[in-house]
């Protein structure tokens, strides 16, 4: 469970990120919608702990992100946007790599490194460099490589960015997998359909602040439009400009 | 302690598979300063020993008016070949260049030479010009002793002891050793060494850093539940140990570099065999710890893999200008030196060459303040990778 309450965060004179608040449940997936630059990654490096927030604090599990960093990170997976793999490891070896650091030994790491090539289906070329992957072998391995101390938190930033078809069905498959687990899954994207289509909460965010937070249903509803795109729209003007 | 382990183990296989750190760790650095080393120094013995040996054609005018000291010059090891028409024939081709130095021997020489009185010989040279004036001092010096050959004659022809001609006997004592000799040219050697040392570690120390940053592998592993202490050890013990590799392959490397010199023609013999390797490594071991932790923290100011790469060419150069300083002044070794790293190594290694006592304060002082400066980069690395900033 991710709870986020009144985050504020500036990079210089760009106020990147203007009170944030949300929550996002275990067993549920939650998703964190908004245009480019809206504040999505930023709010999301807060909660992987790589940016401290300037005001406001952030709990994975109950475990705050600023002064108790290193359990609340043992508690997430984190897919960072544009997340890059090491290309003179194998696939094999950049998740080995993580588990490792992770802390599991080597039969357990053995175990799990094989089932997460399994769940996602890098087999065919998980013994191969990682130089040269396509965009969707690489994103797959990423999480693969995220997910590997088996974390009950799972933040992925613009996951389905750069994807064909084919790959985007089966992250969507593995994030409905990791929310029958029961796992919380709290994910970025500018895409209206893909949140839609999978998200049981949608965070709306524009100009560094929350613009709705609701179901797909709860957000027509409030806005009044039965197209979601309609909605989106009218949500973020609902904000105003920065 | 187990993190840093298994980030070193990585970064090892990691960069073990990159051609370019290994052709820069293993290849570059420790071959590139030997065989530059090796060339420049063939060539100058090449050059000086062939002075020696080399016959010596010098064109004369009137050689026949002096037939014994012909012989005698050829006998010296100078060729004689007939030379210009006349004297002004003879004065512009050495102008010019085409001869090196002309003698001329006068008609009036046989008289002058038969009726004891000082025979003229002109020897015309440019003493500008520094390659021609080593052959006119070698023909200068033959025309003098055979002078003073025939004056000893003379004298004894007339019942005077030939010693009258010298009355001060000079005996020079050179103090330099085979070994001190060598000091001046193989100096040099303790700059290769840092060179390949800082080599080896430079595209580790970007790698670590810029490198990780640019691929966008970094805040990924930052999201790992260890703390960024332990991965930043980890990577500067990596950079270190391809430090030390390429450290140990340029030493041995040179170590075969010198036996296939001509040094001991030119009355040399370094000290440089495998204890004072041994002792080489061990002295430049703290200098592995500085140059890691200062191109990772040069690095690591960076925003992109090329902007390190200027930046850390800056880097392998900075050792050498203490060392340039102290070659230019030619100070002597002096306890304060001990303190500045790469130039009290570079003393101490010259000391060692010379097969002088090595003095232990020194090398007790060059090791704990290298290691200080080293332990101090370090630190600084650690509060850097904690920034946010890091992250670029």
């Amino acid at each position: 469970m991710i709870s986020v309450s009144g985050i504020h965060k500036s990079f210089g004179k760009v106020r990147a990120v203007r009170g944030v608040s949300f929550e996002a449940p275990d067993g549920k997936i939650t998703g964190l919608l908004g245009p480019n630059g809206a504040g999505k990654s930023t709010t999301l490096r807060v909660l992987y702990t790589v940016l401290r927030p300037d005001e406001g604090n952030a709990t994975i599990d109950g475990c705050d992100v600023v002064t108790d960093s290193l359990a609340a990170r043992r508690r997430i997976g984190a897919l960072p946007h544009g997340a890059g793999l090491y290309p003179h490891l194998t696939a094999r070896e950049n998740i080995a790599y993580y588990a490792k650091l992770c802390g599991l030994d080597k039969d357990a790491m053995d175990e799990r490194v094989e089932s997460l090539i399994d769940l996602l289906e890098i087999g065919d070329f998980a013994d191969r460099r990682t130089k040269g992957f396509s965009q969707g072998q690489r994103t797959k391995v990423a999480i693969a490589r995220s997910l590997v101390h088996s974390p009950q938190n799972v933040i992925l930033d613009e996951p389905s960015n750069g994807l064909d078809v084919m790959a985007t069905r089966s992250l969507r498959d593995l994030i409905l997998k990791l929310k029958d687990a029961g796992r919380c899954v709290l994910f970025s994207s500018h895409v209206m359909q893909e949140v839609a289509a999978l998200c049981d909460d949608i965070v709306i965010i524009a100009n560094g602040k929350v613009a709705i937070d609701d179901s797909a249903d709860g957000i027509r509803n409030r806005t009044g439009c039965d197209d979601l795109e309609d909605a989106f729209v009218k949500a973020i003007e609902m904000v105003g400009p920065a | 302690m187990r993190t840093s382990l298994i980030v070193f183990a990585k970064e090892v296989i990691d960069n073990f598979r990159d051609r370019r750190t290994l052709a820069s760790a293993l290849i570059m650095g420790p071959l590139f300063g030997p065989m530059l080393f090796a060339f420049v120094i063939n060539l100058s013995i090449e050059r000086s020993l062939d002075d020696i040996d080399r016959s010596l054609e010098v064109p004369v005018i009137g050689q026949e008016h002096a037939p014994n000291l012909m012989e005698y010059l050829r006998s010296h090891n100078i060729d004689i070949v007939a030379g210009p028409e006349n004297r002004e024939a003879a004065i512009q081709a050495v102008t010019v260049g085409d001869h090196d130095v002309v003698v001329i021997v006068p008609g009036t020489f046989g008289e002058q030479f038969a009726e004891a009185t000082p025979a003229r010989v002109e020897l015309i040279s440019d003493q500008a010009n520094t390659q021609a004036e080593r052959d006119a001092r070698r023909v200068r010096s033959a025309l003098h002793s055979y002078s003073q050959e025939v004056a000893g004659m003379r004298l004894v022809a007339r019942g005077v002891s030939p010693a009258v001609l010298r009355p001060v006997n000079v005996d020079e004592v050179d103090v330099s050793t085979p070994s001190g000799r060598s000091a001046i040219l193989l100096g040099m050697m303790s700059y290769f060494f840092i060179f390949a040392l800082l080599m080896g570690g430079m595209y580790l120390a970007i790698d670590t850093t810029a490198g990780e940053r640019e691929r966008g592998s970094l805040e990924p592993l930052l999201s790992l539940p260890v703390t960024r202490d332990q991965l930043m050890l980890g990577k500067i013990a990596a950079t270190c140990v391809f430090m030390a590799v390429s450290l140990l392959l340029s030493l041995c490397s040179f170590y075969f570099a010198l036996k296939f010199m001509p040094l001991a023609q030119l009355g040399m013999t370094p000290n440089f065999g495998p204890p004072v390797i041994a002792a080489t490594f061990l002295l430049l071991l703290p200098f592995i710890l500085l140059g890691a932790s200062l191109m990772t923290l040069v690095a690591s100011f960076t925003k992109s893999y090329k902007e390190a790469q200027t930046w850390l060419s800056v880097v392998l150069v900075a050792p050498t200008l203490p060392i340039l300083i102290v070659s230019i002044l030619t100070l002597r070794p002096q306890l304060e030196f001990m303190f500045i790293p790469s130039l009290s190594q570079h003393l101490i290694l010259v000391g060692m060459i010379k097969n002088e006592p090595v003095n232990l304060l020194h090398v007790a002082i060059s090791v704990s303040s290298t290691l200080a400066i080293g332990a101090v980069l370090t630190w600084i690395c650690a509060r850097l990778y904690r920034r946010e900033g890091l992250l670029g």
